[in-house]
């Protein structure tokens, strides 16, 4: 009864019958799941097909001799043991990514918040400064890269021939095994301007009041920082931080193609050019997966690298769920 | 602005206690008032200077890339910094490069049908993420976040060998623009964080008028997202243009799939020593990026900001 009750219409009087509500709720109920399953399912097939079935294949392949012709042959922890212990380049790389991570963080942030604090400061020409700092921003890493490699170049660059007018003798750049990181630094810094309109976003923000009280106290400028403007924008600095690690974890287009490019610069064409020029100083984990996934066709090893890598993002990840970074707290 | 210097310094110091007693900033001139005003303009003057300089720093490379570009063969390869002759047919032997041209359209057909796919298919993931009250709402957004965060490399292997093996799509830029039809996750999560700032009466005042939800989308979710949806194309539109580890692994071994910021990398291998020719070709790999942030510049401050400031 209940059921020819409640078809098309919905119940207006609820004396006509007493189980017909909860037939059309129940009915509703399942129209709106059908609804969200609608709406989310092209991210529920992507998800699945384009994330979850290759994160599984690459835990299945770590356990696997494979070279991508022949059949994977299962070879237990070897291939574990073969990274951790005996891979040459896997030291260097793991510490190239976390110098990059530490270093190259820690100063973009401290220089994105330099920046935005100069910007807020200007009273003339905003506009014009705001836009030179962002435009590099924009570069593609690749022609930023590339340009970077000339600017710096050892022989002829513009920037060693401005420090030898002033009678400094510039440094290898990009050829020198301790300056690469530094000048790979140098590029990410030429690229503040994400960090810059994040933090001018914050700066702006902080109440004004809170600046004037302090100044009623008679604050200079240092403690007004430490005290108003510094307890403000933490949760953005935070979130810079996070969003920086998980970035520079994945940092490899600029690594490789200044490593590439300056070891042509003076060893010429048609070498074999080793991962990481100078000495390795630039390889990084994500160059790594590529040169034995997709050079030495070692599948195995690259898969357990790249479950590496995954432990590392999700640790990072996990951190930024924890804390109260914005991402999350607008669960309307 | 004009500043009044030095008879300042030699009123009376007493002249300055009204003032400060009376707390109002005065416009009358006593020594306190300008004592502060000099301040002000040492202020406003070492502010500007070191703008000025780290300005420079910025702007300068883009300088030498310029001058370069137009440089002779020979002084190219000097260190001098100024063009003895300019030759704009550097521009023109770029483009005469063979595959350049075939690069831009690869370039262009990964961003522009990336982007669409992108927009179509996030737009009602954020929509339902954001709107719609359903079980496991939350644990979707974590998982959002977390393939948000997930290096391109941890899935790369299997996914090629997929692409390759299953489908023999490799040599082409289709395993890139395919999964994008299907979701992004960064995508999803700026454009469901813009849909938080509307206010849910819209959609329940279109629910009411009888509109479905895909209406409802359409028709009024759509118009007010646009600034939204528009950050989010430009950084698709971006993320594809800049692009250099996906070409490499499914294109690397197809010239004729290369994309812009692929083959500029060959290009330079290629002219080792033709840094003139190189820096023509970095900068119209740079242009392209940089136009479209001039004409959409609005549209770019805000999606930077929506990353990280609301919420």
């Amino acid at each position: 009864m209940a059921l020819s009750l409640s078809s098309g219409t919905r119940p207006d009087t609820p004396g006509t019958a007493a189980p017909a509500p909860d037939a059309w709720l129940r009915r509703k109920k399942r129209r709106d799941r059908l609804r969200t399953i609608g709406f989310l399912s092209p991210w529920l097939v992507g998800f699945s097909v384009f994330f979850g079935y290759p994160l599984a294949a690459t835990v299945y392949f770590s356990f696997m001799h494979y070279n991508q012709i022949k059949q994977p042959e299962f070879v237990g922890l070897r291939n574990w043991s073969y990274v951790f212990t005996q891979m040459p380049l896997f030291g260097p790389a793991l510490w190239n990514t976390l110098w990059l991570v530490v270093v190259m963080v820690a100063l973009r942030v401290v220089f994105g918040v330099g920046i935005g604090l100069l910007v807020t400061k200007l009273k003339s020409g905003v506009g014009f400064f705001r836009t030179a700092f962002y435009v590099p921003y924009l570069a593609p890493p690749v022609a930023a890269t590339v340009a970077f490699v000339f600017l710096l170049n050892p022989a002829t660059g513009p920037v060693n021939e401005i420090l030898a007018a002033v009678g400094i003798d510039g440094p290898n750049w990009f050829n020198d095994p301790n300056w690469a990181k530094p000048s790979l630094v140098m590029l990410s810094l030429w690229g503040i301007g994400d960090l810059m309109v994040i933090f001018m976003a914050a700066l702006l923000d902080v109440p004004k009041e809170q600046y004037e009280a302090a100044e009623l106290d008679g604050a200079g400028a240092l403690t007004k920082f430490r005290f108003v403007t510094w307890p403000n924008i933490t949760p953005i600095v935070m979130f810079a931080v996070v969003t920086g690690v998980v970035q520079t974890m994945q940092y490899y287009t600029q690594a490789l193609v200044a490593g590439k490019l300056a070891s042509g610069v003076t060893i010429g064409p048609g070498t074999v050019i080793q991962p990481g020029y100078p000495d390795h100083s630039t390889i990084t984990v994500p160059q790594l997966v590529y040169q034995l996934g997709f050079q030495n066709f070692n599948t195995g090893a690259a898969c357990v690298l790249s479950l590496v890598l995954f432990a590392i993002a999700m640790a990072v990840t996990m951190l930024l769920m924890r804390r109260k970074s914005g991402l999350l707290s607008a669960e309307d | 602005m004009t500043t009044p210097t030095t008879p300042a310094a030699t009123l009376p110091s007493a002249a300055a206690q009204p003032s400060r007693a009376a707390r109002t900033p005065s416009p009358g001139p006593t020594a306190a008032s300008r004592r502060a005003r000099r301040k002000r303009v040492l202020h406003w003057i070492a502010v500007h200077c070191v703008a000025v300089a780290l300005a420079l720093a910025f702007v300068l490379p883009f300088v030498f890339i310029l001058l370069t570009s137009v440089m002779g063969d020979g002084q190219a390869m000097s260190g001098e910094l100024w063009p003895a002759s300019w030759h704009w047919e550097n521009y023109a032997k770029v483009f005469r490069t063979p595959g350049f041209l075939d690069w831009w359209r690869n370039s262009l057909m990964y961003a522009l049908l990336g982007t669409l796919f992108t927009v179509c298919s996030s737009l009602p993931v954020a929509y339902a993420l954001a709107k719609f009250r359903f079980r496991g709402r939350r644990t979707a957004m974590l998982l959002v976040i977390s393939t948000m965060m997930l290096p391109p490399q941890v899935i790369v292997v299997p996914m090629y060998l997929v692409w390759a093996q299953q489908f023999h799509l490799s040599g082409s830029l289709w395993p890139l623009i395919i999964p994008m039809a299907f979701g992004d996750a960064y995508s999803i999560f700026l454009l469901r964080q813009f849909l938080l700032t509307i206010p849910k009466e819209y959609m329940e005042s279109a629910r009411i008028d009888g509109c479905g939800e895909v209406r409802t989308l359409l028709r009024v979710v759509v118009p007010m997202a646009k600034p939204g949806i528009a950050a989010v194309a430009l950084f698709q539109f971006f993320y594809c243009w800049n692009d250099y580890f996906g070409p490499q692994i499914y294109a690397a071994q197809n010239p004729g799939a290369w994309t812009l910021s692929y083959g500029l990398e060959s290009f330079k291998s290629a002219h080792s020593v033709d840094w003139n020719l190189t820096m023509a070709a970095t900068l119209l790999v740079m242009a392209p990026v940089i136009i479209v942030f001039f004409f959409a510049q609005k549209a770019f401050v805000e999606g930077v900001t929506l990353t990280g400031v609301k919420g």
